[in-house]
């Protein structure tokens, strides 16, 4: 990838040959994996001493990609960390880092001096210059936020020893957005909730999310659409509760609460009429096994159809890691990437989608 | 009757009244001290209407002259906050610290103070901003009792730990 590097201050580009296939998230034995995609928890810090990102100049930005550029990071990034100047990168690159959910989608669209640093198993990722100086974020499959925590605060503890986070005793960890002041955590759960959406209970699920005070987005997070049942649960509010009682409450509490829905959703379309869930469960199987057009969004939605069938062992010989593994080498430019098209100018990639499709389920 | 600089003996021509967990607080200021502190005053040319606009924006509510206060680091101002959404840099938290209360408060259901992590080097502020919190709880307790002289005593406790004493409990309980 240009403008990579596994050397803070080597800005020499990195061949995109290198950069992994897959998302590196190996599912296999995941708590709650049949209902949680994948877990991830972000902390929003920034420095002492310089303005925001948004009132920040270029060259203030580029002192704050180097000052952090210069501080050690520890945890899943001790064996080896992946820099990558962002600014220097294709837009093809971007995005791709985008759909393994390294990055945010506002990182990929701006202009302005950026870096990330990736843990080399990619289950990690500190962006510089996002909304706020540090964006750090740790994704696991399946349900772990709990040990996810523990290593995100381990982060956060040997950064503060480099670097001087910007904090007031009323409000906590000081950030660009005054709504995310405080403890600056957000706590997400991706949820896979195909029962509910057949039963047509989704409203009720939007609804308890509201209640309890919660946002629910789409597939790529922030700003983005839901796709093929798979919705983000994550924290509105960081002010006031202590990041432990947060994620304690999301780990015995909140996820649980949507799990339980959608598993009793599973057990009521098992029981009702089984010949029909198998239908659509086979019939979303064997269109993504023989169609030589498929566009992404249904490809999601029968990867998704599928991907119940897998968790009810309605279907034996696909694993749930299969599934998760091409939700991801689906998207654009991933597709781009392992079939060496350029991404855009209108290019159907329909073909290459379904040909991919096709090859991983034979 | 014209007030005096809270720093001189000037007369103030700035004045605002801020309200601080219940306590309020008033502020009076020359030219020259508010200035200093990062008001912003009007002129009788041009960016006096400019200052008109934003403050009609902002709804600061002061006496005449009307004032619009920026972030002395980054220049920041309220209106720009409400406009983009974003603050300019980490001092605008101590320069608004009402009106991003309000903002704050209203976002996060209610809440209106940090509880968990901090950096090492804040350990004292949250000591402190513990204290202060305690304090005012007390104060308004003492206010709903009609138990002023207690109230005066914890009131001046609050003027002294903003003033930098240390973080005691002394004399604070009835």
């Amino acid at each position: 990838m240009n403008g990579a590097s596994d050397h803070p201050h080597d800005d020499a580009p990195e061949d995109p040959a290198r950069m992994p296939a897959i998302l590196g998230l190996d599912g296999g034995e995941a708590p709650c994996l049949d209902c949680v995609l994948s877990s991830r928890i972000r902390l929003a810090r920034n420095l002492v001493g310089f303005a925001f990102v948004n009132r920040a100049s270029p060259q203030q930005l580029s002192d704050v990609v180097h000052r952090v550029q210069s501080t050690k990071l520890s945890g899943p990034f001790e064996s080896g960390v992946r820099w990558v100047n962002v600014q220097a990168t294709t837009a093809a690159d971007r995005l791709l880092l985008f759909e393994r959910n390294l990055i945010s989608k506002p990182f990929v669209e701006a202009l302005h001096p950026r870096c990330v640093a990736m843990s080399t198993d990619e289950t990690s990722s500190v962006m510089v210059n996002e909304e706020d100086h540090l964006r750090m974020q740790m994704l696991a499959p399946g349900l772990q936020l709990q040990p996810l925590a523990e290593r995100m605060f381990a982060l956060d503890t040997s950064l503060e020893r480099g670097l001087e986070f910007a904090f007031h005793p009323r409000f906590g960890y000081l950030t660009a957005c005054p709504t995310n002041v405080g403890t600056g955590i957000r706590v997400s759960a991706m949820l896979h909730l195909p029962a509910l959406h057949m039963l047509e209970e989704l409203e009720k699920v939007q609804r308890s999310a509201k209640e309890l005070n919660l946002a629910v987005r789409g597939f790529h997070g922030e700003g983005t659409d839901a796709l093929g049942d798979f919705f983000q649960v994550s924290n509105q509010t960081t002010l006031g509760r202590s990041e432990h009682d947060l994620v304690e409450e999301f780990t015995e509490q909140i996820v649980p609460r949507f799990i339980e829905y959608e598993r009793a959703s599973r057990r009521a379309l098992v029981e009702r009429d089984v010949a029909s869930l198998d239908d659509r469960v086979y019939r979303a199987l064997g269109i993504l096994r023989s169609s030589r057009l498929l566009a992404l969004d249904e490809s999601i939605k029968f990867l998704s159809r599928v991907r119940l069938g897998v968790a009810l062992g309605r279907i034996r010989d696909i694993p749930l890691t299969l599934i998760d593994r091409l939700l991801t080498e689906v998207q654009p430019a991933h597709l781009s990437r392992a079939t060496g098209c350029e991404l855009g100018n209108g290019r159907d990639d329909r073909v290459q989608r379904a040909e991919a499709v096709r090859g991983a389920l034979r | 009757m014209s007030r005096s600089c809270d720093s001189c003996s000037t007369p103030a021509v700035v004045h605002e009244t801020i309200v601080t967990d219940g306590v309020k607080t008033e502020v009076h200021l020359c030219a020259a001290h508010a200035q200093q502190r990062g008001y912003i005053l009007p002129t009788a040319t041009g960016p006096a209407l400019v200052v008109g606009k934003l403050l009609a924006h902002a709804q600061v509510h002061a006496s005449a002259p009307r004032v619009v206060k920026s972030c002395p680091t980054c220049a920041t101002t309220m209106a720009s906050v409400r406009e983009s959404g974003l603050v300019g840099c980490p001092d605008c938290y101590r320069q608004f610290e009402e009106e991003l209360g309000a903002v704050i408060s209203r976002a996060q259901a209610g809440a209106s103070v940090h509880v968990g992590r901090h950096p090492t080097h804040a350990a004292n502020l949250v000591d402190r901003a513990a204290m202060r919190n305690k304090l005012a709880s007390e104060l308004r307790e003492a206010i709903a009792r009609e138990e002023y002289m207690r109230a005066a005593k914890i009131r001046d406790r609050m003027i002294a730990l903003n003033e930098g004493e240390p973080a005691t409990e002394s004399g604070t309980s009835s």
